[in-house]
């Protein structure tokens, strides 16, 4: 599971300290966030900006459609629940859009088969909300590269 | 031991009085019957069987007295025949006659006479010193000299004891001649006297003047009247017996079992009181009413005692099944609360979620040494104000769920509906977004109360309202809750626009146990809870649906009845004005 592999005995100050430094003087990683929790989005956004995450912030299921339509992301986080369309149909159009990119979900307690239906339509991870943003930031980055692995062994083949 | 001591309510005391008046009423009836009907039968029978029995009795004896009579009479006649009336005067002569009679016939000729056309007797002989009597004027020489044989009724005469005389004309010498014998009265009384039956069984002769010709064991002055019609009933129907049975004079209910004697001159009665002639019917019945009375003791007894017995054994079972009920209700409360529970847990992470992030971007800010300038200070000051709100969100769903956690008893009381649907409709807003459905509620407002549990009530909405969502949760839709007021009822409705219920499953909707949803997600004792639960009320749960339109649960309770005449009356001055 990678939520117990990410506990950390130091706790979750530590962590953070960790997330930030780690990621000084990097290109920032582009990520699409939609939730149709205002606050929530507009919060973490401004977190994420400190641990080099810039985010575009999506309300709901249409508008990150619309928003991918415009532009590329190197990650998505997506909230299964929302007001205007059903997650896991978000999930199947973004991954059609983009199939390269991947997408973390998030879930209310207790909604865990819908997490499951979504790792089977192509989610790279899901967490459990509330969540830590510790855990959110390592999920991202652990997307990132692994994107990026797959993308180099996608490509060695064709150079050898 | 406990149990029995328990006073049963009215409706089990009912139960129990209609069981035994039904037990009673179905054993009784036939026993009734056949007692009754047995006890006729028989009485009939042996009415009939006394009956011919005395009538054959009288019948007997009627012809042993006539027999008695004529052979007398014979003997006379051939005594007649014999005399040579020219020695008449011979004393010796009747004598030998007498003699001769008493040696043949016993002592039933008591003397023996010869009187002349004058009425001077001739010749006597016997124990009276009648000789030279003189009967001119008797009656019974009257008529006598009338005919050519004759017996008298019984009279006293000049000895002054009862007898009566057998008498033969003979004409000789241009005279006319009797030869008269006295028959022995208690010879021929012990004819009478030896029919007797029973305590009161006897008999007696009677003359047309309603004499008696014998002395009856009982004295009594017979009615003239009735004897006359026993005469002439006889004589008319030209029965040999007539039976009756009537009171006599002293209202004692009798047999009166009658013949003619003597040509019709005499009428020999029988009499016995009926009690005594019927003594066997009498005790058979006795017997047979003591045995109904010990039966019917014994079947109110069992009636009773059974009826009871199984009226407490109804009494135990339906207590029984009510504590079943209740925690089948109970269960199916956790149910719906466990699904309710999933949506406030949702709805509430969310608040969660966002005061957490606030605080950790307070933290972000704190790290980065950010709070000197006015911007910085500011952007603490929305956090901060954000984590308020958020909390406040949080403490209102707490809130909603603790209002309704706290209706927990089943306890009956009078409110009114709107609100209780208010708040279920509120608690399942989260749930309705997530499955875009959108909640509509259409209330009259000042609605009456209802009388019920509220605990039950929040049970039957929020099953209808799971259902509903959990119908629209894959289309989304619409769900729209009414209460309005009609003729005395609140009549509410919980429509959605959903898939609908195919007719197949419609009819067993309210089953228990019956669910479409998969194995493990659904009980399927939901409705045939809110079914339970809304007819214990008094009221009506219907179902209306239609595929792919969608589906209409229709309840109907009663209002409370002053609040609703009340209301009535308020809506009335409303319209007038």
């Amino acid at each position: 599971m990678p939520a117990s592999r990410r506990s950390h005995p130091d706790g979750p100050e530590k962590e953070m300290d960790r997330s930030r430094q780690e990621s000084q003087g990097k290109p920032p990683i582009r990520l699409l966030l939609v939730d149709d929790e205002k606050g929530f989005v507009e919060v973490l956004a401004k977190r994420l900006a400190k641990r080099n995450i810039l985010t575009t912030q999506a309300f709901s299921g249409t508008e990150g459609i619309q928003l991918l339509r415009r532009s590329d992301f190197d990650v998505a986080v997506l909230d299964l629940k929302l007001g205007d369309m059903d997650g896991i149909e978000i999930l199947k159009i973004f991954k059609k859009m983009d199939p390269e990119m991947p997408v973390i979900m998030l879930t209310g307690h207790g909604s865990e088969t819908a997490s499951i239906e979504g790792m089977r339509y192509g989610a790279f991870d899901y967490l459990t909300k509330p969540h830590e943003l510790a855990e959110l930031v390592d999920k991202i980055n652990e997307a990132v590269r692994h994107r990026k692995r797959t993308e180099d062994t996608d490509e060695t083949p064709s150079r050898g | 031991m406990n149990r029995k001591t328990i006073p049963l309510s009215p409706y089990y005391r009912s139960l129990t009085r209609n069981m035994v008046l039904l037990v009673i009423m179905i054993s009784f009836t036939p026993m009734l019957l056949v007692t009754v009907i047995t006890l006729d039968r028989f009485s009939a029978s042996h009415h009939e069987k006394v009956y011919a029995h005395l009538g054959e009795l009288v019948l007997k004896h009627k012809q042993n007295i006539d027999s008695f009579l004529v052979e007398k009479l014979q003997n006379i006649r051939f005594l007649a025949d014999t005399i040579d009336f020219d020695q008449c005067g011979h004393q010796n002569m009747i004598e030998g006659h007498l003699a001769r009679l008493q040696r043949a016939y016993g002592p039933v000729f008591v003397d023996l006479g010869v009187v002349n056309e004058q009425g001077q007797q001739v010749a006597y002989t016997g124990p009276f010193r009648l000789e030279e009597a003189l009967y001119s004027d008797a009656d019974w020489f009257k008529r006598a000299i009338e005919s050519r044989y004759f017996t008298s009724d019984v009279f006293l005469g000049l000895r002054g004891a009862p007898h009566f005389i057998i008498s033969a004309r003979k004409t000789c010498q241009d005279q006319k001649w009797i030869i008269r014998a006295t028959i022995d009265f208690v010879e021929f009384n012990r004819l009478v006297e030896k029919i007797r039956i029973g305590k009161t069984g006897f008999a007696y002769i009677l003359n047309r003047e309603g004499r008696f010709q014998t002395k009856p064991i009982f004295d009594f002055t017979p009615d003239l009247d009735i004897y006359n019609r026993y005469f002439s009933t006889l004589e008319r129907m030209g029965k040999e017996v007539e039976i009756q049975e009537r009171l006599d004079s002293y209202g004692v209910r009798s047999i009166y079992v009658s013949a003619l004697l003597k040509g019709g001159d005499w009428l020999l009665v029988y009499k016995q009181a009926s009690s005594d002639a019927f003594s066997d019917l009498r005790n058979a019945q006795t017997i047979a009413i003591v045995f109904f009375l010990l039966g019917g003791v014994a079947i109110v007894a069992m009636a009773i005692w059974m009826s009871g017995k199984m009226v407490r054994r109804i009494a135990t079972s339906d207590q029984e099944k009510e504590i079943m009920n209740e925690q089948v209700i109970e269960t199916g409360k956790l149910a719906s609360v466990g699904e309710l529970a999933a949506g406030i847990a949702h709805e509430i992470n969310n608040p969660v979620a966002i005061m957490v992030e606030e605080a950790g971007w307070l933290q972000d800010l704190m790290e980065d040494g950010a709070y000197k300038s006015d911007a910085d200070i500011k952007e603490f000051e929305r956090a901060l104000d954000q984590i308020r709100t958020q909390g406040k969100r949080c403490k209102e769903i707490t809130h909603k769920l603790l209002s309704f956690a706290r209706k927990t008893d089943s306890r009956i009381e009078d409110f009114e509906v709107g609100h209780l649907i208010e708040e279920l409709v509120a608690l399942s807003a989260q749930r309705a977004k997530y499955s875009n459905v959108e909640l509509i509620t259409r209330l009259e407002p000042k609605l009456p109360a209802i009388s019920a549990s509220q605990s039950e009530l929040q049970q039957v909405f929020l099953n209808l309202i799971n259902n509903a969502l959990d119908a629209m949760d894959k289309t989304g839709g619409t769900l729209e809750i009414s209460a309005k007021q009609e003729e005395g009822q609140i009549v509410i409705d919980v429509s959605d626009n959903g898939p609908g219920i195919p007719r197949a499953n419609l009819a067993r909707i309210f089953d228990p146990f019956f669910t479409t949803k998969p194995v493990g997600s659904g009980t399927g004792l939901g409705l045939s809870i809110c079914y339970g639960i809304i007819h214990k009320m008094g009221g009506e749960i219907t179902v209306k649906s239609t595929v792919d339109v969608g589906t209409t649960f229709g309840i109907r309770v009663p209002a409370k009845t002053d609040e609703a005449v009340e209301n009535k009356a308020v809506s009335a001055t409303d319209t007038c004005n």
